[in-house]
Order: C-alpha cells, then structure tokens, then sequence
C-alpha cells in the first residue's frame, strides 16, 4: 500500500473542487439533466473525501459510507430520471424556470 | 320577649320572598293581606317591643351569628336597640303599616300588584335592618338594601324607560355616597379594629382627641353617605327625580323612612361626630344651604309631586342643621314629625293624582276642597305642620332645631337666620300648593273620591301631625344632654311668627291676589331667576355637563379598545414580515441554492469571525 | 387515588360521551351531565369520611403530609417529573366549583349545540378535566401540561360551535394563552435548573421548588414569566383583549366555563405559584400588580358601559370584577386573599348565571345586541327577575357574595394603601352604572314591538333549577360565608407564612 501515497490534503482539494463545480452547476444550469449530473457530482465529492479519509485513518468507514452513498445515488438516480421523463412530457421541456408553477 | 327582636324584620322579609315565588297568581285578596299583614304585624311587634322599653328602659344587643371572620374582622348579624331604634322602628314600621294600607287602594289597578308589595315589603325589611344594625357593615347591608328596593319602586313602571332613567339616577348619585360611606368603614375598621358602632365610638374616644384629623376623614366619609341618602347637597339632585314611582313609594321611601337613613347614620354615630368640630360644621352648613336652594325650588314648581319632593329635601336640611349643631334630639323629632306630615302630604297627593286620572300639574287642579273633603283637610294638617304653624307637630321640632341653632356658638344667629329664612319660604309654597290646589275655580272634575283604605291613613296621620309634637322620644339615654341655655324671648317670638307671615303672605298672593307678583316675575331678571330657581338652581344642567356626559364620551371613545390596536400592531407587523418574506419563495431551485450557498458563507464567516481559534 | 379518579372519570367519560352519539342526538347531553354528577358525588362522598373540613390544620406548605389529600408517582424520573398532585382547602374549594359549574354549563347549552353534540360535550369535559387538573397538580411539569390541556378543547369549543366571529376569537384566545404559557414554560425550566444547580436534584415538585435561593434579578425575571402567564389567564388590564371576543363567541356552556372557571385557574395560580415561589419578587412587584388591578377595574368598568352586546357588556365586566382579585391577591394580608378567594367563587356563580341569561336570550331572540331588545320583563317576567337578581349581585349588594369579596378585598387593602383602595372602589360606582343599564337596556324600558310577535318563552323548570341553585349558593356566600372562610384560612396562614 506503500507505492500510490496520495496526501489526504489532495485528496479533500480534489474532492472540494468536484464538490464546488457540481454546487455551480446547480446553481447555474437550467435544465434539469445537468441539474442531475450536478448533483452527482456532489454526491461523489463527498463520497471521494469520505474514502480518502477513511484511507488515511486506516479505517472501513470510509468506504462503508462510500457504498451507502452509491446506493442513495443510484436510487436518486432512478426516481430523477423518472421525474425528468415526466415533466418532458407534462411541459415539453427541460428548462426549470419554464416548469415552475409557483406563484412567487 | 324582647329577644324575638329579629322577628320584626324577618316577617316582612319572607312576606316579600313569598310574593316574589307566587310569581303573580295568588288572588288579590291574598296579595293584599300579606302585604300589609306582615308590616301591620310588625307594627304590633314594635308596638309591643316599645311598652316594654317603656316600662324597662334598657338597652338590648342580640347576635344571630357571625356574619363573617376573618382574623379580627367579625362584624355579626346583630341588632342594637335602644331608645333610637325604638323611634326609628316605630315609624317605619307604622307608617310603613298606613302607607301599605294606602296602597292597596292606589294600586288596586295594576297588573304587578305582588311584585309592588314584595318590593314594598322588601323595603320595610331592609329598613329595618338599617336601623337595627349593631354594626356598621350589617346598617351598610340595610343601606344598600333600601337603596336598591328605591330603585325598583322608582322604575316600577318600567315600561317608561322615563322611570328607568330616574330609577337609576337614584341609585347611582346614592351609590357614589355609599362609596364614600364604604371607604369611611374601611378606615374605621382599620384604625379602631371593630366596625360594631357602640364600641367602635368608645375606641374612638380612647384613641383620638377631639379636633384630629383622622376622625374628621372619617366622619366626612361617613357624611358623604349620608348626603346620598338624605339627598343633601351635592347629591340631592336624584330625588325630585325619583317621583317617577307610585306616590305611596314616594311618601314611604323618599319622605318618611330612606332619605332620613342619613340623619340616622349620623345621630347613631354621633359620639364619633362629637370627635370632629369641622364634620359637624360642615354638616350644619350643608344642611341650612340645602334647605334654603330646595325651598327657593319648591316656591317655583308646578308638579305636585316634586313640590312636596323638594320640600322633602328641605326639611332633611333642616334636621341636618339639627345634627350639625349638636342638637340630636331635636333632629330625631324633627325626624318624625317630618314622617307624619311627610306622608300624609305624599299620601294626600297621592289621592289627588289616583282621582284625578294621574295629573301632577297643580295648575290644572283647583276647587277640590269640596269634592275631595277628606284630601283637603289631611293637606290643611300637612301643610300647617310642614309649615310649622304653632300648636302643630312640626312647630315643635322646627322651634327646637331654630333655637338650638341660634345658640350655636359664632355663626350660631347666622344659622337661625336663614333657618328663619327658610321657615318663611316654607310657608309661602306649602300654602300656595293648598291654595291653588284647592280653592278657586274647578279644572279637572276628580272622577271618584278616596275609598275608606285611603280615607283611614290620612285620618291617622292627620291625628298623628297634629299631636306628635307632644310625643316624649326615648332618646335622653342616647344623647348627650344639650347644656344650652335659653336664648331671649324675642328670638322665640320671631321663630313662632314667621311661619305665619309666610301663610299671609301665601294667601296674599295666591289666594285674595291682593299682592300682584307678576311684574317683579316677568321682568327680566324676575324670568332668569325664576328659570334658575324651576331648574333646581342648575345644578342637574352642571352634572349633566361635568360629569355625565364626559363619561359617556369617555366610554364611547374606549369603545374600540384602545389597548386592542396595541396587539393589533403585533398582528400588522406579523402580517407584512410575512408578506416581504413570502417574496423570497420564488420556487426556483437555483435561487434557493444560490441563497443557501450564500447563507453557509456568511455563517462560517461570522464563525470564524467570532472564533478564530477554531481554525 | 381519588384525585386522579376524579380526573380520569372526566377524560374517559369524554370518550364516552363522544361514541355515546350513535345512540341518539341527545344522548351525549345525558351522558356528560350523568358523568359530571358522578365525578361531584364521587368528590363529596370522598370528603364526607374526612375530619371535619371546617377544622383544616394548617397545611404546611413545604410538607405534603400536611395537606388534605397527596399523591405521587413516578412519571420521568430522570428528570425528577412525577404524577404528584395534591388538595388543600383552596383547591378543594376550586374542585368543587368546577364541577358545580360544570354540571351548569352542560345544563346551559342543552339545547342550542345542534351539530356534532358528541364531541361537544367531549370538549367540555376534557376542559374540566384540564381544570381540575390545574387545580390539584403539584408538579410544575404537569401543571402545565394540564395548564394546555385546558386550553386546546376550549378552543374547539369556541373554533366549532362559536358564533359569526369564531375563527377570530378562538386564535385570538389561543394565542394569548400560548404564548403567555410559553413563558411560564421558560420559567418553570429556569426555575428548575436553578433548583438543580443548587441541590443537585433534578425536581418539578412545588415542596422541592419552594425556597430555591437565587438571585434577586432572577427571581424578578422568573417571577414575571408566571406572572403574565397567570394574569392574561385572570385577565389583568392590559392583557385582557382575548377575554370579551372570547366570551362574546364562545357557546353559552364555553362562556360560563370560560368565565366561571377557567379564569379563576389564573387567580389560583397567582396564589398558589406566582407569590410563594418568589416571595420576595412578588412582594417587590406588589405594587405595579395592584396598580394594574385598579386600573382594570375602572377600565373594565367604563368599557362594559360602552357595550351594546349582552355577552360582551358581561364579558368587560368580568375583567372589572378580576381586577379585584387581583388587588386582593397582592396585597397579600389575610383579609385581602380571603376577599380573593371568596370573589373567585362567588364572581363563578354571578357570571355564569348571566352568560347562561345572554345565552337563553340569544337562543329565543337570535340577537346579542342590546338596542333590539327592551322590555323583556314583560314577556319573561321570571327571566327578567333572575337576571335583576344577578344584575345586583354584581353589581356589589350587600347579603350576597360578591359583596363580602369586594368588601373583604377592599378592607385588606387598605390597610396597604388607602389611595388605591379609594380608586379600586370607584369601581363600586361605574359597576352601578353598567349593571343597571344592562337591565335597563334589556328587560326594561319600552317593549320592543318586534318582540311581542316572537312569542318569547319564559324560562322553564331545567333553566330555573340551575338559577336557583346559583341564586341560593350567592346568598349563601353573602349571608354566611364562614364555611367556606374557615376552609380557605389555614391555607392562606401557611402562604403568609412563606412570605416576609
């Protein structure tokens, strides 16, 4: 385990940046596909710092979150697209703003 | 015998409760007899009572329980009687018994008979109370008592909302003083520790010098009660109102018994007014200052009822003056010779109004001497004895009050000389009531003449005016002997004559027409003053404006609830917080992850900010 | 035991009278009337194997084997919470008058609950249950866990069957109870910590609580969150806004519960929590709670003459008639709480009985309003005598028990101080003046043509069995109030005691 020693600090860098670019692409895009994609790469974000934490302490935690976060994305996954296929068809878009029916 | 004492009260009592549960379906009969049964029993009570304390003059205190403890506060239900209430009880319950009697005729028309006699009764009860209490809480139970069946008398009609408004008048302009009288008992419990009146005067001569201040609050508190009742200024101006009720009511309450409740108070308290010289200066000066603006009032009405009303609130100034100038006595038998000729003129008028199809105008009457003969002559008596023309029952008592006045010390000749002014005023509208009432031309033709249930009362009153000046009142144990000596015999002369230059006078104007009044009447200033004199001396118009209406207003503008709107600036501000935030709840997504990123930023800066350590 | 049968009986009875509606419209009337009763029986029957209840001891505030009846079982005893309750003479006196009024108010809305009857007379007895829970708890935890059970069916009460304003009033009442109880909350909490952090003992037990040493500030800011939470229940001049939309709104049997009880949790609660937790706080503060008792006797006065609606005119005069409670409470000397205590029955009886009048009268004419009627006495003569009798009684007429508070109030305080007791009896004069034209405006005066075609009924057997029992208990209170002193006096001793 000695030849790939990656310093945690890169680790949490890299991880911060995935986290910072999926935070702009929700806060930015506008249709609901890229909103999706954002979102998991959030979700992978935090899933790479927990195993690189968990690789620096030496512990299983980090990749037991790992495995629970997989999960809860695959699940989001799964019910986001059946979201997006629903509201192509009720609006005939994928342009958030156009399906918001909110009076405010 | 003497301790079946609280009979006397109670029958008239359960009487009263009687009528009240029959809910108007007993026969009329019935009705009748309770009513007057049970206070013509009383009267036989006290008759009784009255030969017993004749022939054993001694002071009884009975207790029928506590009426409440708490700590040393334990005023009992208790009755006091000695010679005081032995008169006091003697006129209630006596002509308490011939105005009953009366009454059954006067309202034999009504529809609320039952409810008249137990009102009626009810008073009679409470009276008595007032007068036997041992205590100033339980005269204060009696006092309210009486004071709340006046209020039903004097609406007893109703339907007239007139009656109601006087009703209420007459409660609350008394009620002001039955505060003041409230806040007298809180101070004299507070200071003397006991409220029962014989050993409350004595902690008061142990504790206070005569000339403190202490005594003199509290017995102008206790003033400021009597004045309510006796309608004494300030607050007289409830009785020429309270005639609203039916006339018996009027001769009963607001002649013979209540308004005298004052007087009572007083010359029951007396070992504590004796303790403040000013109380009694003052209540001397009320009194003659009463007496003279009611009798320049009286001179210038035209309704029979608020004449004899006014002339009420005249003669309790009178026995105020009495009271004021330390001649108890005196005011006690002016006290009840008032009752006799009082209520027979109440009651003469009274037969006037039930045979003259209720006219009160005495304008309107005139001639009845020959077709109301019984009327007549009980108003010659009344009037000769309010008058206090010699040898009547009221020259008796008013000659005492004069004389004891006059030798009061310093103003004592100025007392007597608007006494003497007052004498003569009284006279001249007494006199012009009979005169104009009775001789002359014949307006209203009286449809009946009085039946035997009205003709027996004034008989007996009429004997009782004309006699009850030789009446001995049991009182010399009560009072402190008057050590005056007598003043010159021309004082006397001119006391005994002036009472008949008013009757000249009188006759001169209003009867023979001999002394033409009409120019100094319709001049300009004769108009104002008259005008001035008919209203009461304005002083009602001054309430009106100071008093009454300022609290209506008041009331109006706190109608919408002032301290309301207060929450009510709550509610506005919740209302456009949430207004201005609801805007931010744009539902789009990007705006509420822009505004949460932005959010965390601040806070983690604030945080290190506050906690630099931490980094 | 008995004091949580008698709780119980009522919630479980609740139930029962709810499921009780399938049996017919009118049996839910029957049923919480009939458990009422029980629960009042149960009460008397309990008391009657008691010593003499006129020969109380002293009960010694800080042991609870010296009170009449103790109970205590664990409940969260990490936190030192435990089902105590407990009755002294105060509170056995509040006992019975909440069951006596509560078999009054089912009694008083008999007939005018047309929908839902079930969960009405649900509603009622789950906020007697709430009541008698306020008065017996003795663990501040579950004092104010009972302190809301009163509260929320009380506002389905005024939400479901209320009239046109109900949505409003109900809030309105609601919110102010909440959010005062609120801080009653914060208060208990403080109090407790402060308790632990100077015992080491978690406790929400009154005996453990009394004399917790803190500090005079505390004490001032504790002492107030009880304070308001007590006073806008009472209600005191200026939290007393809730009180006449409340009234005005509620069903005849929410305004004589709301009235006749439930303001006097208020009044209980001040003497029995407010002043002997934080004796010298109170005393401290006695007189800005007198001022404010004066002023909302006067204020109360002059806005229920202002009043043109039967129930709303009552609703002010309520508020006029609890300053004297108030006063009473702090002036804090034996005379003055026995005035109290006397005025929180006897004011129980007088109002109820003129809000069941303004209910009966709004249930045969529609109308609360006070210009449409006029000369009812002439078609309802026994009605317009009851309400005559009523209308005196609080109005203050010496011989029945209204007087005997006010004057016992006003005797105590005067020995605190003469000016307030000048201004508080100025009350006795303005509530002369609204009273009578009350009557004036209702059963006097000139007949309203209107009326006589309606075809009023006067009040029948079941309306004039309640009056006459609330018109004989007045009397009773006003001609011979000692059974009732001799019960309260040993309790106040003990609380006279606790403070300097």
């Amino acid at each position: 385990m000695d030849g790939l020693n990656i310093p945690l600090n890169h680790v949490l860098l890299v991880s911060s940046l995935l986290f910072v670019i999926g935070l702009l692409g929700l806060m930015i895009r506008r249709n609901i596909i890229f909103i999706l994609m954002s979102l998991e790469v959030m979700l992978n974000a935090a899933a790479l710092a927990f195993v690189g934490a968990g690789a620096h302490w030496g512990q299983p935690d980090g990749q037991v979150v790992f495995m629970l976060i997989l999960t809860v994305a695959a699940a989001e996954v799964a019910v986001g697209l059946g979201l997006v296929l629903q509201i192509q068809r009720r609006f005939k878009t994928l342009d958030m703003d156009h399906a918001n029916r909110m009076g405010g | 015998m003497r301790e079946l004492i609280w009979l006397i009260p109670l029958i008239p009592l359960l009487s009263s409760v009687t009528l009240m549960l029959s809910s108007g379906k007993f026969p009329r009969l019935l009705i009748g007899l309770l009513g007057v049964g049970s206070v013509g029993s009383a009267a036989l009570l006290t008759l009784a009572l009255g030969l017993d304390f004749m022939a054993n003059p001694e002071v009884l205190q009975l207790t029928l329980w506590t009426w409440m403890q708490v700590g040393s506060f334990a005023p009992g239900v208790a009755f006091y009687f000695d010679g005081l209430t032995l008169v006091m009880m003697s006129v209630i319950t006596g002509v308490g018994f011939l105005i009953h009697l009366f009454s059954t005729e006067f309202m034999e028309d009504d529809v609320s008979y039952a409810r008249y006699f137990a009102y009626l009764n009810m008073f009679v009860a409470a009276m008595l109370v007032l007068v036997m209490a041992d205590n100033l809480l339980l005269l204060y139970l009696g006092w309210e008592g009486v004071g709340v069946c006046s209020y039903l008398l004097v609406g007893f009609w109703y339907q007239n909302s007139a009656n109601g408004q006087a009703a209420r008048k007459a409660f609350i302009v008394t009620r002001i003083g039955d505060t003041a009288m409230a806040l007298g008992l809180l101070l004299l419990f507070t200071e003397l520790g006991t409220l029962n009146i014989q050993s409350m005067v004595g902690a008061a001569n142990e504790s206070w010098q005569v000339g403190d201040t202490l005594p003199l609050i509290a017995c102008l508190l206790l003033l400021g009660g009597a004045v309510g009742k006796s309608a004494q200024l300030p607050l007289h101006t409830w009785l020429p109102d309270a005639m609203a009720g039916p006339t018996p009511v009027s001769a009963l309450i607001h002649a013979a018994t209540m308004v005298t409740a004052g007087v009572y108070l007083i010359a029951r308290t007396h070992g504590l007014f004796l303790l403040a010289p000013t109380a009694m200066l003052v209540v001397a000066i009320i009194g003659i200052t009463t007496s003279l603006i009611a009798a320049f009032t009286a001179l210038m009405q035209s309704d029979i009822k608020r004449i004899l009303a006014y002339s009420t609130i005249s003669q309790i100034g009178y026995m105020f003056l009495a009271l004021g100038v330390g001649a108890w006595t005196a005011g006690i038998f002016h006290l009840m010779t008032h009752a006799f000729f009082k209520a027979l003129l109440f009651l003469g008028s009274g037969a006037i109004i039930h045979c003259l199809h209720h006219e009160h105008n005495i304008f309107k009457m005139g001639g009845l001497r020959s077709k109301m003969p019984v009327t007549f002559w009980s108003f010659m008596i009344g009037s000769a004895a309010l008058a206090a023309l010699p040898m009547t029952s009221g020259f008796f008592s008013k000659d005492q009050i004069l004389l004891e006045a006059y030798q009061f010390p310093d103003i004592g000749p100025w007392l007597w000389f608007a006494g003497l002014c007052g004498a003569l005023l009284t006279a001249m509208y007494s006199f012009r009531l009979v005169f104009v009432v009775f001789f002359g031309q014949v307006k209203t033709k009286p449809d009946k003449d009085t039946g035997w249930r009205m003709a027996l009362p004034l008989s007996v009153l009429c004997g009782l005016s004309l006699v009850g000046g030789y009446f001995i009142i049991p009182v010399e144990s009560v009072f402190p002997m008057s050590t005056g000596t007598h003043p010159a015999h021309w004082v006397e002369y001119v006391s005994i004559s002036v009472p008949l230059v008013g009757l000249l006078l009188a006759y001169l104007i209003f009867q023979s027409g001999q002394l033409r009044v009409d120019g100094l009447v319709n001049s300009a200033i004769g108009k104002i003053m008259r005008q001035f004199w008919l209203s009461g001396w304005g002083i009602d118009w001054l309430y009106e404006r100071l008093f009454v209406r300022p609290y209506y207003a008041f009331a109006s503008l706190l109608k919408a609830e002032p301290v309301d709107a207060v929450y009510g600036l709550v509610v506005t501000f919740n209302e456009a917080l949430n207004g201005w935030l609801s805007q931010s709840q744009t539902g789009r997504m990007r705006w509420y992850i822009t505004s949460m990123v932005a959010g965390l930023v601040v806070l983690v800066a604030v945080a290190l900010q506050l906690s630099p350590e931490a980094i | 035991m008995i004091m949580v049968n008698l709780i119980l009986i009522l919630l479980v009875g609740g139930l029962l009278a709810m499921i009780s509606e399938r049996f017919g419209k009118n049996v839910p009337r029957i049923v919480a009337l009939g458990i009422v009763l029980i629960d009042l029986v149960y009460l008397l029957s309990q008391l009657s194997g008691m010593s003499d209840l006129t020969q109380l001891q002293a009960p010694i505030p800080s042991d609870p084997g010296t009170w009449l009846m103790h109970f205590k079982a664990e409940w969260i005893p990490a936190f030192g919470i435990s089902l105590e309750l407990a009755l002294d003479g105060i509170s056995l006196l509040m006992v019975t008058l909440t069951l006596v009024l509560g078999a009054i108010a089912v009694s008083a809305s008999w007939t005018d609950i047309k929908i839902r009857r079930g969960f009405f007379e649900a509603n009622l007895l789950w906020t007697l249950a709430g009541v008698l829970g306020v008065f017996m708890a003795l663990d501040l935890f579950l004092f104010f866990l009972f302190w809301e059970v009163m509260l929320i069916p009380m506002y389905f009460m005024i939400a479901i069957w209320g009239h046109e304003n109900r949505g409003y009033a109900a809030m309105k009442f609601f919110i102010f109870t909440q959010v005062s109880g609120l801080l009653m909350l914060i208060s208990i909490l403080a109090l407790v910590s402060v308790n632990q952090s100077a015992t080491g003992q978690w406790s929400f037990s009154y005996f453990d609580l009394l004399g917790t040493p803190m500090s005079e500030k505390v004490a001032h800011w504790l002492m107030l969150g009880f304070f308001i939470a007590f006073v806008v229940k009472l209600p005191a001049f200026p939290f007393h806004t809730w009180l006449p939309d409340a009234h005005t709104q509620a069903p005849t049997a929410g305004s004589v519960i709301l009235a006749g009880i439930l303001l006097k949790t208020g009044a209980y609660g001040l003497i029995r929590f407010a002043v002997p937790l934080f004796p010298e706080a109170a005393m401290d503060f006695s007189y800005v709670a007198m001022a404010l008792g004066a002023a909302g006797i006067i204020y109360g006065a002059i806005l229920a003459f202002g009043q043109t609606d039967f129930k709303r005119l009552i609703a002010y005069s309520s508020v006029s008639h609890m300053g004297f409670v108030l006063l009473g409470v702090y002036a804090w000397n034996e005379l003055a709480l026995q005035g109290a205590v006397m005025q929180m029955v006897a004011h129980g009886f007088s109002t109820a009985a003129l809000f069941m009048i303004a209910g009966a009268l709004q249930e045969r004419l529609h109308t609360r309003e006070l210009r449409e009627m006029g000369g009812l006495w002439q078609h309802m003569p026994r009605m317009g005598a009851v309400a005559m009798f009523f209308v005196l009684a609080s109005l203050g007429l010496p011989g029945l028990g209204n007087f005997v508070a006010e004057f016992l109030v006003l005797l105590g305080l005067f020995q605190v101080d003469p000016w307030m007791t000048a201004v508080a009896a100025l009350g006795l004069i303005a509530g002369a003046v609204y009273s009578l034209m009350l009557m004036q405006r209702s059963f006097h005066g000139e007949p309203n043509p209107k009326l006589t075609e309606m075809g009023l009924v006067d009040f029948g057997t079941r309306e004039m069995i309640t009056m006459v029992v609330m018109m004989l208990a007045l009397i009773g209170l006003g001609i011979y109030p000692q059974p009732l002193l001799d019960m309260a006096q040993p309790v106040l001793q003990s609380l006279l005691e606790v403070t300097p």
